[in-house]
């Protein structure tokens, strides 16, 4: 397998009124081609920031520190991510070879504008395709995704179009460029659980038959296990623990891990008690010394926790986790 | 049997809409929907956006009109019919029945503190007879919810997710309500915090004796909190059953459906057992007969013409013309 996109020592501060905000801090990955990987975590775990920065799409006072790099494999060379500067450099991560899904489908689509139009739009941006070859592509897509009756859905607008509609045809924009990556940012979180399951059938169906790499992020541990290969668990800003995702899921090491698995309340289990992850997730003007989850961890094995950045441990070949509790394992 | 303090029966709630001067279509958000909440019980409400549920929850508030139909409540200290509540009555009713709102983040005024915050329902309805008892109450109701005197002089953007819910709680629970209803109380929350709230939810029907109505799209949150569910589609009460007797055997195909698209944490679990096409109808454009047939896998000729009502068996409720023969097949 060839490496898709390559993540280094990627940390990321936002500047703010209230002086600099850690938002990543010192994440590294790689994703192979053809490879869905989840991105995991809460509300302010830095998912989001983290797979805006593939694009260079972080709002303009964020600072990369100097030893990020991200390095984007394609077809005709590789990329530099952080060192583009003008939009046409920038064209290429965005739309061209990355494409992003969002959360929200009504808010990310213009409304004033056809679906139709938008996707025609994209197309002439990044291909060299006519207006007409461009039109016809993107109601293939349409009808691709399973939108029903596809060339009267590319006249509508997005509010004609029910959520999980609208959420296909995101889909479909997204794909209609080819990109070699395709971010899905939390893409079912806003659906019923019935057409949550048809849009990861979707997704798998679509992975197979292009053959994309995807970074699928979301707070559902069961969503990503039901889509990705391997998966990276992220808390205020570090990835904890990474690692395949039958592997962390069956077998979770990090204390926060196994209190999110645990926390999920489990169909199979009614009477098993509800055990919340003690605690609330700090403040990022707050960030505790040491390791980011020792404010909540019911493991802590000593001063180490408070004082020093735990390294990543490597538990086997594809299992990885950032705790002490397995500093000596690994030495 | 132990009593009902929330007994409705065949309610309705219907919105007029378009400007038509003689057509008058009506949105039928809730139709015909009868339920019992059992006095200390914590009643599930389950279904997809636009089934309802919502819509249900505020008619028992009486927070919306209720168009036909009764609804009866009933503590032992009073008792009400909720459709023709009005004046005086409605204003004690408001003490007695309250709301906890879905986003915590939203339904909290950042301009005040949050003493002033679960004071406020106190001072508006007068529960009080001054500030040191308004006082004494916000302290108590706040100890309850694990939030200390600290808290009480900061305002609520100082505060986690988990913590502006607790907030939430106490403002709703501050004039010693007896009936709740949690509209997707913890729906905005992490995993991690969520379940905090929900132990918390329980503990305060235990100490106070509340009775919940939950109403969330999370069925393994309402498998793990509720004693009793119901399963609402396209306004429509479809099935209702104590909760295990509706998890371990449900009857209506769309609650079957629902079970299957929870994304299982088992990476090996294909569950291609029952998938749903399409999407739920739109309120105003109703099917006739049953108004699952659109999705539905068993849809038959009966289905599509005639609206199946809801039969009773060994204490767990369906509406499904076909699903003694369904529950056959799969025993088969």
């Amino acid at each position: 397998m060839t490496p898709l996109i390559e993540v280094e020592n990627l940390t990321l501060q936002f500047r703010t009124d209230e002086g600099l905000i850690t938002a990543v801090e010192d994440v590294s990955f790689t994703l192979m081609k053809g490879e869905v990987m989840g991105l995991v975590g809460e509300s302010g775990s830095g998912k989001s920031v983290t797979a805006k920065s593939l694009m260079h799409l972080n709002a303009r006072n964020a600072v990369y520190s100097p030893e990020s790099r991200i390095t984007l494999h394609t077809d005709t060379g590789t990329v530099d991510v952080l060192s583009l500067r003008t939009p046409r450099e920038l064209n290429v991560v965005r739309g061209g070879a990355i494409s992003m899904i969002f959360q929200e489908p009504m808010a990310s689509f213009a409304p004033a504008i056809t679906i139709g139009k938008q996707m025609v739009e994209q197309l002439l941006l990044h291909s060299d395709m006519s207006k007409g070859t461009a039109k016809s592509v993107s109601v293939e897509m349409l009808d691709r995704v399973g939108i029903s009756d596809a060339t009267r859905r590319f006249d509508q607008y997005a509010f004609e179009l029910s959520g999980g509609m609208r959420q296909r045809a995101m889909i479909a924009m997204a794909l209609s460029t080819n990109p070699s990556l395709l971010i899905a940012d939390e893409p079912t979180t806003a659906l019923d659980v019935t057409i949550q399951a048809q849009v990861i059938d979707l997704m798998k169906d679509l992975v197979s038959e292009f053959g994309m790499g995807i970074i699928f992020i979301t707070h559902d541990l069961g969503v990503v296990a039901q889509t990705a290969d391997r998966v990276n668990v992220m808390y205020l800003g570090r990835i904890v623990e990474e690692g395949p995702v039958r592997e962390v899921i069956r077998n979770p090491r990090h204390p926060y891990t196994q209190g999110l698995i645990a926390a999920l309340p489990k169909l199979e289990d009614l009477d098993a008690p509800l055990t919340p992850v003690p605690g609330d997730i700090p403040s990022p003007l707050e960030r505790p010394a040491g390791c980011v989850f020792n404010t909540r961890c019911s493991q802590v094995v000593g001063e180490e926790c408070m004082a020093l950045v735990p390294m990543n441990c490597r538990l086997d070949e594809t299992h990885s986790v950032a705790c002490h509790i397995y500093r000596e394992a690994a030495e | 049997m132990s009593h009902s303090l929330i007994q409705a029966s065949g309610l309705s709630v219907h919105f007029p809409i378009g400007s038509g001067l003689f057509v008058k279509q009506l949105l039928k958000a809730v139709d015909n929907v009868s339920i019992e909440i059992e006095k200390g019980s914590f009643f599930g409400l389950v279904g997809e956006s636009g089934s309802g549920k919502t819509t249900l929850g505020r008619a028992l508030l009486k927070a919306v009109p209720i168009s036909a139909g009764t609804a009866h409540y009933d503590d032992g200290e009073v008792a009400y019919d909720l459709q023709d509540l009005d004046g005086a009555e409605l204003k004690d009713y408001r003490t007695r029945a309250q709301l906890i709102f879905q986003d915590p983040y939203a339904a909290l005024s950042p301009r005040m503190t949050v003493r002033d915050i679960i004071a406020e329902p106190l001072e508006v309805m007068g529960l009080t007879k001054g500030r040191a008892e308004t006082d004494e109450r916000v302290r108590e109701i706040a100890a309850r919810c694990r939030l200390n005197l600290e808290h009480l002089r900061r305002f609520p953007h100082a505060f986690s997710g988990g913590q502006r819910q607790r907030i939430s709680i106490a403002r709703a629970l501050v004039s010693g309500p007896k009936f709740v209803v949690a509209d997707e109380s913890v729906a905005a929350l992490d995993v991690s915090i969520q379940a905090d709230v929900l132990n918390l939810l329980k503990q305060l029907q235990d100490e106070l004796g509340l009775t919940f109505m939950f109403i969330s799209h999370d069925l393994s949150v309402v498998a793990h909190t509720c004693d009793h569910v119901a399963v609402m589609y396209l306004g429509r009460l479809i099935e209702t059953a104590p909760t295990r007797k509706l998890f371990g055997a449900p009857r209506h195909p769309y609650t079957k459906a629902l079970f299957s698209a929870i994304p299982s944490l088992d990476p090996d679990d294909d569950k291609t057992a029952q998938k749903l096409a399409g999407e739920i109808p739109s309120p105003t454009d109703q099917p006739p007969g049953c108004k699952f047939q659109t999705r539905c896998p068993h849809a038959i000729d009966i289905c599509k013409s005639q609206e199946p009502a809801l039969e009773t068996e060994g204490g767990h409720d369906v509406a499904c013309h076909r699903w003694k023969e369904l529950m056959n097949l799969v025993a088969a």
